[in-house]
């Protein structure tokens, strides 16, 4: 089966006329069992087409992102960091242009994920894998390297007769030259990352003169290694084998989902076409597996949907190319649903029928979760305050019977200015308040981008503290910008409850 | 191959099954890759690298312990190297903290901000391994062990009583200059009377305003209390300090302050021992360790301080007074 699917060209004679039949068959077919599948090498063939298109225009803007992200600049003031994107993990920051932020703010974090997994949910239930297809990491170097090899070794036929040849200096050259473009994207790959950690101008700097980090270096190899190995050489393995996703999608698509779908009513039953012969009788396949050679996984999507299948809808364009050929109307294969196919089959209209519930929930969740992350961010204070009382010992009585409570006042200054807070304290009875470190009066000093404690006793004399536990509330007030932060805590006296 | 030796298939993929089934499931035998078995293979040639370069061998009888592996790797080294390069980092903080303490005094050290929360971290640090058994892990104390946060010393609660006591000790007799006083055991070694151990105990209760018995004999007890207690506590029983005889006329009482409290105290004389910590600690440490005492709360001149008392505080304490 090895030899059949790599075998070059059109010995397979014609399809149809002007229409070469490739002989290349589906490397998941049933053939002869093994314990240990050996890996059939793919040799995808080069299409032309609108989806084709697509995928090009999305990989330099994918990638030019990816690329060119880190050197964007953003103002953030002489005290913040100017890279627009940055994880700052010494510092324990997150920048994304003008949202800034902190390890205790991780669950903006958390809901970007939710988000991102609920709008692959929503785009996998409208229109099946078109993540697999377009956007996946995975797929887009993977298309980048194939390019480049097309561009040394040419397309599918000159790739496996250079594969089958002995070595030459021709074989030599054009072998070497792919490797050495690969590493060197690899290597851009795994530069690129590690830029959104550092400043990027200053880390390229650093990097070249041998004085970056450690783990700069260490993950500048591991991603090299990883793009080298998964976009290079393993390719649809990692699809296939490694990736949940496929595993996953089938329970998030429905019979309505859109799909790259071989329309079996329209095709079968396939066969030899020969000029002037009549369409009538016989499917619109002439079974010249154009498909099946443009597959970048080596499937035969006629076999129906398929756990290989990434939706990259290459096979689309290769067959609306020959259905031009042989004057047959195009989208043999096609974006279409299971559904459609049946009801073809049973002679009834196809319709399409986005707002499905599972669509409408999606839509909702996602919605949802923006609605709370926008409303967070909207409100985000830059100004925290968090008290905490001393528990052991829970109060302290006093030399002439007044009774004294300790607190830690936690106090985060999100501004990048050094502020100067007053410290305010109500409670009924009011208590005395002492803060450590102050000088006349209650006022915190903080300095910017930063957290820090503050110690505060408050007392009330014996024949106010009667009751046992009294609601006590911090107030902290920025008389510049009139910015305030409150918290709430208790003044235990010691009463009997 | 017989018939029945066949493995099931599975009529729609066409597939060989396991042969399992449950409710009509069948799983299909798809074969693995063949690469993943050599990354099967792979990873045993790395678990044998890594017992080479790693300890991962119990020794053969008759030797100790385990391999060492090419690497010698430990992580009881590691964590050496870890409290080195901590002390190193520490290091400059705590001489800045000797250096504040000498020049301007503990009051000092209120003055900035990092080097204030440096001593109260490492105070307290050192508080909880040290201190906090018998004082309890805040300072509050225990009947016995004094509580640290009130604002009543024995021994003086300045920043330089406080590190004398935690240098010295109290009644640690292993250190030249402890803190050392003595109060006799009235009761125990009869130097007094039950009936008259009543009535100073009645008396000592009037000086800090607690509620006595009308069958109390204040006279007695009043004339007990010169002749036996006054050379030490003084005449209004405001104590001494510097002999650290405790002030008997406030509300705070290290072995509790009820009539049957006090009377034992006065029969069995309260004994109480604290450990010199100069030969256990180093210096920096020690001082951090009075600092945060200091800090706590009932550092004596930090109430008055002027700077730290509050206007709020002091308009409260007035309309209380």
């Amino acid at each position: 089966m090895n030899l059949i699917h790599n075998r070059p060209g059109a010995s397979g004679g014609d399809a149809a006329d002007g229409v070469a039949r490739l002989d290349v068959d589906a490397v998941n077919a049933v053939g002869q069992r093994e314990l240990y599948q050996k890996r059939q090498q793919i040799y995808p063939k080069l299409v032309h087409g609108r989806f084709r298109l697509a995928k090009w225009v999305f990989l330099v803007l994918a990638l030019g992102v990816y690329y060119l992200l880190p050197f964007v600049r953003w103002d953030r003031g002489p005290e913040g960091p100017s890279q627009a994107v940055l994880v700052d993990f010494p510092n324990a920051r997150f920048y994304f242009f003008f949202i800034e932020l902190w390890p205790q703010e991780v669950y903006y974090i958390t809901g970007l994920l939710i988000l991102a997994a609920l709008a692959l949910f929503l785009v996998t239930a409208l229109f099946g894998r078109v993540w697999c297809g377009y956007a996946c990491p995975q797929t887009v170097w993977t298309d980048l390297f194939i390019a480049v090899e097309r561009l040394f070794e040419g397309d599918r036929n000159k790739r496996i007769l250079l594969d089958r040849a002995p070595m030459s200096f021709n074989k030599a050259w054009r072998k070497t030259g792919k490797h050495v473009v690969w590493l060197a994207i690899a290597a851009a790959t795994g530069g690129a990352w590690i830029l959104y950690f550092h400043d990027a101008f200053d880390l390229l700097r650093d990097f070249f003169t041998g004085q970056a980090a450690l783990t700069a270096y260490i993950f500048f190899a591991l991603l090299t290694f990883t793009t080298y190995s998964l976009a290079g050489t393993l390719r649809e393995q990692v699809c296939t084998y490694m990736c949940p996703w496929p595993r996953i999608q089938g329970a998030l698509t429905d019979r309505e989902s859109l799909a790259v779908t071989y329309r079996t009513d329209r095709g079968e039953p396939r066969g030899r076409h020969k000029k002037g012969e009549s369409w009538d009788g016989r499917g619109d396949c002439i079974d010249c597996k154009a498909c099946v050679a443009a597959c970048p996984m080596g499937i035969d999507i006629r076999q129906g949907p398929q756990l290989e299948c990434i939706g990259c809808a290459l096979c689309i364009d290769a067959c609306d190319d020959i259905m031009d050929k042989v004057g047959r109307p195009r989208g043999l294969i096609a974006y279409d649903t299971d559904d459609n196919i049946a009801r073809r089959k049973a002679g009834e209209p196809a319709r399409w029928r986005f707002v499905r519930p599972r669509v409408v929930l999606y839509a909702v969740l996602i919605a949802g979760v923006c609605a709370i992350m926008l409303a967070g961010l909207v409100s985000r204070e830059e100004l925290g305050l968090h008290a905490d009382r001393d528990r052991n010992p829970n109060f302290v009585v006093l030399t002439d019977g007044s009774v004294r409570n300790a607190y830690t006042l936690n106090v985060q200054n999100k501004a990048r200015v050094t502020r100067h807070l007053s410290l305010a304290v109500s409670a009924d009875p009011q208590p005395g308040v002492q803060l450590l470190g102050a000088r006349d009066e209650l006022v915190l000093e903080i300095g910017p981008d930063r957290t820090r404690t503050f110690q505060v006793f408050l007392t009330l004399p014996r024949e106010a503290a009667l009751r046992h536990s009294i609601p006590v509330m911090f107030t902290i007030t920025d008389p510049q910008t009139g910015e305030t932060a409150f918290t709430q805590d208790v003044f235990v006296t010691g009463a009997a409850p | 191959m017989a018939e029945h030796d066949k493995p099931p298939v599975d009529e729609i993929s066409g597939v060989e099954t396991t042969g399992h089934e449950w409710d009509g499931i069948t799983e299909l035998d798809n074969p693995l890759p063949r690469w993943w078995l050599w990354c099967f293979y792979a990873s045993i040639v790395w678990a044998i690298g890594y017992m080479i370069f790693m300890p991962a061998l119990p020794a053969p009888p008759g030797f100790d312990g385990h391999t060492r592996g090419l690497r010698n790797h430990s992580e009881r080294a590691n964590v050496a190297v870890a409290l080195a390069d901590l002390e190193a980092r520490r290091g400059p903080m705590f001489a800045q903290l000797q250096q504040t303490v000498d020049e301007g005094g503990v009051v000092a050290v209120l003055n900035d901000g990092d080097l204030l929360n440096f001593t109260l971290a490492a105070g307290r640090s050192a508080f909880g391994d040290n201190c906090a058994t018998c004082h309890g892990v805040g300072g509050g104390g225990f009947t016995g062990y004094p509580n640290l946060r009130d604002d009543d010393w024995i021994w003086g609660g300045s920043f330089d009583d406080i590190r004398h006591t935690i240098v010295a000790g109290i009644r640690w007799e292993e250190h030249p200059e402890t803190r050392f006083s003595e109060m006799p055991a009235f009761g125990r070694d009869q130097l007094l009377s039950r009936e008259e151990i009543n009535a100073v105990t009645d008396y000592v209760m009037t000086l800090s305003s607690l509620t006595v018995s009308e069958n109390a004999d204040l006279a007695l007890g009043a004339e007990i209390y010169q002749r036996e207690c006054a050379s030490c506590h003084m005449d209004d029983g405001r104590g001494d300090q510097s002999i650290g005889a405790p002030n008997l006329t406030n509300n705070i009482w290290l072995y509790g302050g009820s009539r049957e409290q006090i009377r034992h105290a006065i029969h069995r004389g309260p004994y109480g021992v604290m450990p010199a910590w100069e030969q256990r600690l180093p210096e920096p440490v020690i001082t951090a360790l009075a600092a945060y005492v200091y800090l706590l709360g009932g550092g004596e001149t930090l109430q008055q301080r002027e700077a730290g008392l509050a206007p709020q505080m002091a308009a409260e304490t007035a309309s209380a007074g």
